[in-house]
């Protein structure tokens, strides 16, 4: 299945921070047909560093969607039942407006003056295009990390029109832990001395920095048990006794080969805009709780967490459960054995699919 | 009793293969709002929400059994039924079952008194410690008793709090709770004369005064 990213434009989006980003553009991709009564649609959600292309061969690129495993004929978001939509971020740098997009007043990349945006704003762009599309309520939202805190966002500003929400490994806020990490990732890209403050659009980009970002965020997408695993001690062939801060072991490696890969792909600005809106979010800012924030919501929810994931563990979504139920709302929530960590996801998508398939057919069944 | 009840009750049986099930489907009525502690693969609970309408939640500690019921569409929530209900609101809940796992949790008592905040009406399913089997068991062997009923070695027994007919009526005394009704079993036999020596299965229909 060839997929192709598609654009929306819109005029304006109003921010949080009080600013009005103008124009907009939004990436997205969709699989499957929308039915007649436009009852079959269902929002899947990026994390940190995805985009819109979400399943199918990319007709630009060749490559399979970062959930390609997830989406696709009668897989867990099966298209030939439902309506899948992906769209890349507001923030973003794969065809939604970013730092890295011109702005219109200068005619220059925005940079670092592009304005702060925070998760409730990428949802509004989003709820842009859902009513570009014509679509008024979502059967589903479903994402993991960072989608899944767009899909809670979803839930509770705009209630009448999210039919169910599938959050996975997720939070409703980042803890110090993962604040801090996205922290010092921040610091790797500002202390490249190729950032410049964030105008580095006609130079080379921060690239050292970027890349060691990626790489602490590759590690804390992990658990010792999948490194172990995957590497082990596994040493590098070695030609000569080397000075001792070369590649030796295989992990070494692989983290230079994902932090180097990630620079080609992704916008160090974003980098920074996006880790801080994440490390913002909070779900029940304006509610005074999260109980509060959550009494919104008529959606069903189906929750899930990963046993070894440390960077969003387990009691970060038996929180929003225990609040779901608090209301006496209709939610489901089971953590999935699993050795891989945060990356489980991505990855471990057997007996996620049994549950997100029969979560869907079962809601689909309801709202009918 | 007409034949159609009759016939719905041979269904269930049939159906739910365990006789404290079908008695449970049919004490709750039907719409209700049901919660189910320890619910298993979900068995009872997709038998009442397709059968009876019910709006069905349910607890359960196993995540291999939570991922079969959430796959057949029910809404259940991985966790510990002794720390589980906590975040309910009071009385939210027509009916709490509690089908033969009261004798498998930390703090019994606390269950109790947690079903029944949460939920209007409790059924409460044991099995019986007190049934002949388990005392001719003990008096013979002189050792921990072992039964059809209780066919656990004492060290990798789920049962830690052993009760008998006779403990829980008094327990619904010292509780000062309403018994609706009281059922007894062996097998799919209603047990009608001393149930503390012949019950299998005792089931219970409690509420607060």
């Amino acid at each position: 299945m060839t997929v192709e990213t598609q654009f929306a434009h819109f005029d304006s989006l109003s921010l949080d921070c009080g600013e009005t980003l103008a124009p907009v553009t939004v990436a997205y991709e969709t699989y499957g047909e929308l039915n007649r009564d436009k009852s079959n649609a269902i929002l899947v959600l990026h994390a940190f560093s995805g985009d819109a292309h979400a399943a199918g061969i990319s007709h630009e690129t060749g490559k399979p969607g970062w959930w390609d495993n997830m989406i696709g004929p009668h897989k867990a978001f099966d298209t030939t039942r439902y309506f899948v939509l992906c769209s890349n971020i507001l923030g973003g740098c794969r065809g939604t407006t970013g730092p890295g997009s011109v702005n219109p007043a200068t005619g220059r990349p925005y940079g670092a003056g592009f304005p702060v945006i925070t998760v409730p704003d990428m949802v509004r762009l989003q709820k842009k295009l859902i009513d570009h599309l014509g679509i008024r309520r979502l059967l589903s939202l479903s994402g993991g990390s960072m989608g899944g805190m767009q899909a809670l966002q979803w839930a509770v500003e705009y209630p009448e029109a999210v039919v169910s929400a599938i959050p996975i490994a997720s939070t409703f806020r980042h803890s110090a832990q993962q604040i801090a990490f996205n922290e010092v990732g921040r610091m790797a890209v500002m202390s490249d001395p190729d950032w410049k403050g964030g105008d580095y659009y006609d130079s080379d980009p921060p690239a050292r920095g970027l890349s060691v970002a990626r790489m602490i965020g590759h590690i804390t997408y992990m658990s010792d048990d999948s490194m172990r695993e995957k590497f082990g001690r596994r040493q590098r062939p070695k030609e000569e006794l080397s000075n001792g801060f070369s590649v030796d072991f295989e992990v070494e490696n692989y983290l230079r080969y994902r932090g180097g890969e990630f620079v080609n792909r992704f916008d160090a600005n974003s980098y920074l805009y996006i880790t801080k809106a994440m490390d913002n979010f909070d779900l029940s800012n304006g509610y005074g709780s999260l109980s509060a924030a959550l009494a919104r919501t008529k959606a069903r929810f189906l929750v899930i967490s990963f046993s070894s994931d440390w960077l969003y563990p387990s009691y970060q979504s038996q929180e929003i459960v225990r609040a779901l139920r608090g209301h006496n709302l209709d939610v489901a929530y089971c953590e999935l054995p699993s050795n891989y960590g945060h990356d489980a996801f991505l990855i471990e998508v057997g007996e996620q699919t049994e549950l997100v398939k029969h979560f869907l057919a079962n809601t689909f069944k309801k709202a009918a | 009793m007409t034949t159609a009840v009759q016939h719905e009750k041979a269904f269930v049986r049939q159906v739910l293969g365990r006789s404290d099930y079908a008695i449970i489907s049919e004490l709750v009525e039907p719409g209700s709002k049901v919660l189910d502690l320890g619910c298993g693969d979900g068995e009872l609970l997709a038998w009442l929400a397709e059968n009876k309408k019910v709006t069905a939640r349910g607890v359960e500690i196993s995540p291999v059994r939570v991922q079969r019921c959430i796959a057949q569409g029910l809404s259940v929530y991985q966790g510990d039924i002794d720390a589980g209900l906590a975040d309910y609101p009071d009385q939210c809940f027509d009916f709490v079952i509690l089908s033969q796992t009261l004798q498998e949790t930390h703090r019994p008592l606390n269950v109790l008194r947690e079903m029944l905040r949460v939920g209007r009406r409790v059924i409460v399913a044991f099995p019986n410690f007190g049934h002949w089997s388990m005392r001719l068991s003990m008096l013979l062997t002189g050792r921990a008793p072992k039964t059809k009923l209780f066919p656990y070695e004492w060290y990798d027994s789920p049962n830690i709090h052993f009760l008998t007919v006779e403990d829980f009526e008094d327990l619904t005394v010292a509780e000062n709770l309403v018994v609706e009704r009281r059922i007894f079993l062996h097998g799919s036999r209603s047990i009608r004369m001393l149930p503390n020596l012949l019950a299998a299965v005792a089931v219970y229909l409690v509420r607060k005064q």
